[in-house]
């Protein structure tokens, strides 16, 4: 159903969109072409003399065994994140929709670690994990397991990994709830009645209905884990031990304003634009192609 | 094939109790309809009997097992829903091979099933499409075949017709009475469309407000309605009700509206000027004047071409609806007659069929 307005005036629909294209250009374009031109260009270590080297930075970056590595974590880290923040949602969403097809109080509670601002998430994971302070950290260490995120690369992506996860579930947790409600019960009842118990009737069922969602959320949580989750590894663990948490944007990050190298830092920003275009490509594409039951 | 045995099934929604303890038991391979109006708890019934409710009181049972504790799964049933619940992300074919799929039937075997079902309901060409591109129609008989190809010891349909346009809903009822005649499965049937029970049911259950007010074959319930509301629910146009006494020793019914009537089949017990409710159905009103006939001063008139329908007042007040052959008057008065073989009594209070003593 499209509905449409007509506007009488030619000039009005450009006026009413003047302010967020406005901002749209001076927040985001200007910065992302200053990003691309700097890509270009290097300057020397007193930021004096700026030179145009035409694709040198990008050549630099993926030769350099760091970036590769840096790529390599942000792999784990993004399959972690989004895996983790899914699963964990869509099992909390099962078991909250069984239990109150409906009811909506609990949601807040629920959707709290959403709003929580990075650092406050991270300090309250260090209260959990940290080896000497921490809760969890101290019974780890206690029943003889050596846990400490600051010395042990693993460890601390594991760290990083559960707390970004753990920011994300509620929102997944939303959206799972609502994709679980809007499944008509009939066709749940009607599979109950075909012979399928509950475990069969959510994989045959349920998960393939829910797929639109899954996959909306896949997206969504990917982008989040690789550019929204700056804050959590920064007041966690600055990507360390030993660049060990390190990820794109977090290295993009550290050479622009760490190491001042804006050149390099810029075409990492580059190549994070491109990864940007590509998930939003695809989730377009298949946002389109896919049924909506 | 098997029976099925409802005994005193109860069921409340929190404090609610929609049920109050209903009995029933289906012979094998009969079709039993259950109608009533919305709300009256048909749904709920029907649902207690898939496993998808678990009754407050009372037992199910299918073919002699008790099978009041098991889940849907167990029960070796089939259900046609109202929305035909179809999953909207397989083929039709696999919409109707799902519960074998799952009960583990070889692939070759499967596929002779739902091939042999879509033959027999019309719809082998539609084997390899998805729910959202058929019509209402095709959707409803992809349901129907879902059910078949199982081949359950019990039928139950949740009023699978109420989606679908008046000529298709008819074709449709007579199209499922021939299959389960020919399948010869035992069926529950949830409507609350008299029509629809009239014709479908072999026996019909007709429930009031979680009782089932009468369970009798559809010529018994028009017949010999066990009370006020089934009297007034089967039958179209419904029934009129007239207020009366019980006079002469319980041989006739003075009737507010003037004559006392003498009543055909006998004396009813009770004592005398019992306040009763009688009933008469529009067709059996005859218009001509005599001794008894009452004056119906007409403000409606439904020409239904090969007969009419006239609402009309009798002198007292009371509504009568009048149903003659032919075009009948326009307007005016009409002299009416009562005859005394056609009336139905029943106790004012309550509603109760009151039938003649030892008859
Ligand atoms: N799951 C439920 N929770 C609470 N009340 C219900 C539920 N299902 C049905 N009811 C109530 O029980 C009564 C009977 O419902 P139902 O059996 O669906 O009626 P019918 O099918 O005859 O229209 C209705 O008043 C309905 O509101
Ligand atoms: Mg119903």
């Amino acid at each position: 159903m499209d509905r449409k307005v007509v506007f009488k005036q030619r000039l009005l629909p450009y006026l009413l969109l003047a302010p967020q294209l406005l901002i749209t250009i001076v927040f985001f374009f200007w910065p992302a072409g200053q990003a691309v031109w700097f890509a270009f260009l290097r300057q020397d270590a007193f930021g004096i003399r700026t030179t145009f080297v035409g694709f040198e930075n990008f050549a630099e970056l993926l030769a350099d065994p760091l970036y590769l590595e840096t790529i390599r974590n942000t792999a784990v880290f993004c399959i972690g994140v989004t895996a983790i923040a899914l699963s964990v949602a869509l099992l909390l969403a099962v078991l909250a929709d069984r239990q109150i097809r409906g009811a909506g109080g609990y949601r807040i509670l629920l959707i709290w670690p959403y709003a929580i601002a990075p650092a406050v998430a991270a300090v309250l994971w260090i209260f959990l994990f940290h080896p000497q302070i921490g809760l969890i950290g101290r019974a780890l260490n206690g029943a003889g397991i050596a846990w400490d995120y600051k010395l042990n690369g693993d460890q601390a992506m594991l760290m990083v990994i559960l707390a970004s996860a753990w920011k994300q579930v509620s929102y997944n947790f939303i959206f799972f709830l609502a994709g679980l409600q809007s499944i008509p019960k009939s066709v749940l009842e009607a599979a109950a009645i075909d012979g399928a118990r509950s475990v069969r009737r959510f994989w045959t069922i349920t998960f393939p209905l829910l797929s639109p969602t899954t996959f909306f959320l896949l997206v969504v949580n990917l982008v989040y884990a690789f550019f929204d989750t700056f804050g959590v590894i920064d007041a966690l663990t600055k990507g360390g031990p030993a660049k060990a948490t390190e990820t794109l944007i977090y290295r993009a990050y550290v050479d622009g304003r760490v190491n001042l190298d804006l050149g390099m830092s810029s075409a990492q920003s580059v190549v994070l634009m491109l990864v940007v275009i590509l998930l939003t490509a695809i989730q377009f594409r298949f946002i389109e192609r896919r049924v909506h039951y | 094939m098997a029976t099925l045995e409802l005994s005193a099934i109860r069921k409340s929604f929190g404090p609610v109790e929609v049920l109050h303890g209903v009995d029933l038991a289906v012979a094998d391979g009969e079709m039993i309809v259950i109608v009533g109006a919305s709300g009256c708890g048909k749904s709920t019934l029907l649902r207690i009997a898939a496993g998808l409710e678990i009754p407050s009181q009372g037992r199910v049972r299918i073919a002699g097992r008790d099978v009041t504790a098991l889940e849907p799964a167990d029960r070796d049933i089939a259900m046609v829903f109202q929305n035909y619940a179809l999953y909207p992300h397989m083929s039709v074919a696999q919409n109707m091979g799902y519960g074998l799929k799952i009960r583990g039937l070889p692939r070759a075997e499967i596929d002779r099933r739902v091939r042999e079902a879509a033959a027999l309901l019309g719809i082998e060409a539609l084997l390899d499409r998805r729910p959202r591109q058929l019509s209402g129609g095709q959707r409803q008989r992809v349901a129907m075949g879902r059910a078949i190809v199982r081949e359950p010891k019990l039928f139950l349909f949740d009023e699978p017709l109420s989606n679908l346009d008046a000529k298709l809903r008819v074709q449709m009822r007579a199209e499922i009475r021939r299959l389960q005649r020919r399948l010869g499965v035992t069926s529950l049937f949830v409507t609350h469309d008299q029509v629809e029970a009239m014709t479908l049911g072999d026996r019909l259950v007709v429930m009031h407000q979680g009782h089932a007010a009468q369970v009798a074959t559809p010529m018994e319930i028009w017949a010999k309605p066990a009370d006020t509301y089934v009297a007034g629910f089967i039958g179209s146009p419904a029934m009129n009700f007239l207020k009366g006494r019980l006079t002469e020793g319980g041989r006739a019914v003075a009737l507010e509206a003037g004559p006392t009537i003498r009543f055909a089949d006998g004396p009813r017990p009770g004592p005398e000027g019992l306040p009763l409710t009688i009933g008469i159905r529009p067709e059996h009103v005859r218009a001509e004047a005599g001794g008894l006939a009452l004056t119906l001063t007409l403000d409606l008139v439904e020409p239904l071409g090969s007969e009419a329908v006239l609402h009309g007042r009798l002198p007292n007040g009371e509504a009568l609806v009048v149903k003659l052959a032919g075009p009948g008057p326009r307007d005016g008065t009409l002299p009416v007659a009562l005859p005394a073989e056609a009336l139905h009594v029943f106790v004012a209070e309550g509603g109760r069929r009151l039938d003649p003593a030892g008859g």
